[in-house]
Order: C-alpha cells, then structure tokens, then sequence
C-alpha cells in the first residue's frame, strides 16, 4: 500500500463518516458543518486525481460559499431547529431500502464493466488549466455551456433574490 | 497507485447517502444538503473517468465545472423557496407543506 | 517532494496540530470546580437575555447569495483568462475576449437588477 492509497482511505473515510453525520445529525447547523467536512473530503480527492484547480475550487465555491448560504438558511429559518422531535419523515425505513438498493446496483454496474485500467496513466498535462480554458472557449468544444453557465447563473439570482426578498 | 473502481464505490456510497437524505428528511434545508452530497458523489465519478481515460481531453473537467454553477443555481434558489415558504407557513418540515396534496 | 500539494498537507496537519495541543493541555492540567456563576456566559458581565440563537436578518442571505453567483463566474473567467493568455491559442484571441465580454455582460444584468431593488443597501 503506498501513500496514496493511505490518503484515499482517509479522505474517504472522512467523506463517508461526515457524509453520514450529514443525513443524521439533529441539529441543523451540525449537519452543515458536517456538509463542510465532507466537502473537504472530496477536495482532497481532486488533488489525488491531479485535477488542482477543482479542489480549489471546491474549497472556495462550496466550502466558501455554498455551506455559508446553507448556514444563513438554517439561521433564517430557526423555529426548527432545536426541535428535539424526529428529523426523519415516516417512510425513513423505504428511504433506507431505496437508498441500499441504488448503492447496491452501482457497485454491481461499476464492477460488471471490469474497468481494467491497471496499465500506467496517460500523464497529465502540465497545461491542463490552459487546456482547460481553451475547451470552454473553443466553438468545436464548450463555448455554448460556458455562455448558457452565465445566463443560469443570471436567472439564478434574479430568481432567488425575487423569491427571497419579495415582500407583499 | 488506486484503482479506478475505488472511485467508483466510493462516489456510490457518497451518492446512497445522499438520497437517503433527501427522502428520509423531514427538514427542507436538510434534503437540499443530501442533494449536494449526491452532487459531488457525481461530481467525483467525472472527474476519476477524466483522469483515468484521457487527461488531454478536458471534457470531464468542464462537465464538473458545468456541475459546480448547477449546484450553486439549485442551491441559491432552493433556499431562497425555503426561506420564503418559511415566511408564508413559518414552517420548513416537507411534509407540512401539503397545501397542492389532494 | 516533488509535489507541491504534499507540503499543503503538511501545513494543514500543523495549522490543526497547533491549536489542539494547547487546548488538550490546558484540559488535561487544569482545576475543575464548576459553579453555577462559574458556568454562566459572561462571568462578571450582565445576565444574558433570551437564546443565543437569535434570527439573521435575510439581508445576509442576499448578500452571500450575490457572493457565491460571483464565486462561481471566477471559477469560468479563471481558465477563460488562461486561454487568452495562450501561446498557441485554438480561437482567435478577439474571439475569446468577446466571448468573455459577453459572460460578464449578462452576468452584470443580474447585479443591476439586484441593486436596482436595493437590496445591495445595508436596510
């Protein structure tokens, strides 16, 4: 086992235990916290994969801003959030099943392909981010999403900001 | 060196813990929290199949990028519902929210 | 090493090290005599009021979501600026500079809309 094998086992021990303490915690603000440290987990996976831009990414866009607006949500929204009532709905026993079964038929899928790619990894580049850039702006690869990205991102916040702040 | 399939139970078990969130939750804001961890279990599966097939095509970079302005849209509107219906019902559990259930 | 992000592990392993040994130390050596006045938020200062959960204004919540749609067009101008700045671009630099002219145009939209409703005024 080599050391990176040793830090996958970590970070996904690390995701897997947070990502658990999400969907259980009480209270909401743990689970928040909790999403933080999954989050993490996962960015640390992208330094693994070599993808570096991602996990920074990661840690700015949804550690940075996604988790800080679910906090401010929990904190708008705080009649419910001592409850020391049940945080899980009647059907959780259906929702368990549901959700082993799909775990169930990925695992199957994933290991009825035989993903044999033990030979050694195609390098990656060391301009990928420059690679990377040129694939959003070229018309044969991604430009449209890229300019489809801004005006999701416009409709967005209009809506939201509509929906949040509009006082009748 | 880590197998490609580690990735691929890793992001499965990631993803069913997720959508056990979102079913078996009562609270608004807390399914919306199981939906980004399904997010980002996706988000692991394109990234692990862009770096194990081709890492000169930056397709499954740009589709994980694509995924992080999806999740920030899905989570900027989703809350923004919640804290309205929360003003409206001052409420956020789901399944008091039955006003469109026959 | 070679690789830049292990010395970013390392620097994350101290940066959680450092606080936690003084902390744990601190609770291994120190006196427990817990009273009620002891155990109080502000010792020598006046009684809290109420729950320390109180509500947030909802001007936070615009303010970090017009943060994270921000956040997020970094993420797309960052290798949009990186392929401007290619040695053998693909695309016709113009071309990437109207691209990139555009994205930022209609996400522009968004904010005058939002400041238009004042809702970027400190209410």
């Amino acid at each position: 086992m080599d050391a990176s094998q040793i830090i996958f086992f970590l970070s996904a021990a690390l995701i897997l235990v947070s990502a658990l303490f999400v969907v259980t915690a009480r209270n909401l603000v743990h689970a928040a916290l909790w999403l933080i440290a999954t989050l993490f987990g996962v960015a640390v996976l992208y330094v693994l994969l070599e993808a570096g831009f991602l996990a920074v990414v990661q840690v700015v866009v949804y550690i940075g801003a996604i988790a800080i607006l679910f906090i401010f949500a929990v904190m708008l929204t705080r009649r419910d959030l001592l409850s020391q009532s049940s945080q899980t709905n009647a059907n959780w026993p259906v929702a368990l099943g549901v959700s082993a079964l799909s775990l169930a038929a990925i695992a199957f899928i994933a290991r009825g392909f035989g993903f044999s790619l033990d030979r050694p990894l195609a390098p990656v580049p060391t301009d990928s981010l420059e690679r990377l850039g040129q694939a959003l702006v070229s018309p044969q690869q991604f430009v449209l999403p890229f300019e489809v990205a801004s005006v999701l991102l416009v409709a967005a916040l209009v809506g939201a900001v509509y929906v949040a702040m509009n006082k009748k | 060196m880590i197998p490609l399939s580690w990735y691929l139970y890793l992001s499965a078990a990631l993803f069913a813990i997720g959508l056990y969130g979102v079913l078996a939750r009562k609270n608004a804001i807390a399914i919306l929290l199981g939906i980004e961890l399904m997010l980002n279990a996706a988000n692991i599966n394109l990234v692990a199949f862009w770096r194990y097939t081709d890492p000169a095509q930056m397709a499954g970079q740009v589709f994980a990028i694509i995924v992080f302005a999806v999740a920030a849209a899905e989570v900027a509107v989703g809350l923004s519902l919640v804290i309205s219906i929360y003003r409206a019902r001052k409420t956020v559990i789901a399944d008091e929210l039955d006003l469109m259930k026959w | 090493m070679q690789n830049p992000w292990v010395y970013l592990g390392l620097f994350l392993l101290v940066g959680i090290i450092i606080p936690i040994v003084p902390i744990a130390f601190s609770a291994l050596i120190a006196p427990r005599k817990p009273n009620p006045i002891k155990q109080s938020t502000y010792e020598c200062g006046i009684e809290t009021v109420g729950e320390s959960w109180v509500q947030f204004k909802a001007q936070y919540y615009v303010f970090a979501l017009v943060f994270l749609i921000f956040d997020v067009e970094t993420v797309f101008l960052f290798p949009w600026a990186l392929a401007l700045n290619a040695q053998n671009p693909a695309v016709l630099p113009a071309f990437i500079a109207i691209e990139g002219v555009i994205f930022i145009l209609i996400l522009v939209a968004g904010l005058v809309y939002t400041w238009r409703k004042g809702l970027l005024e400190w209410a």
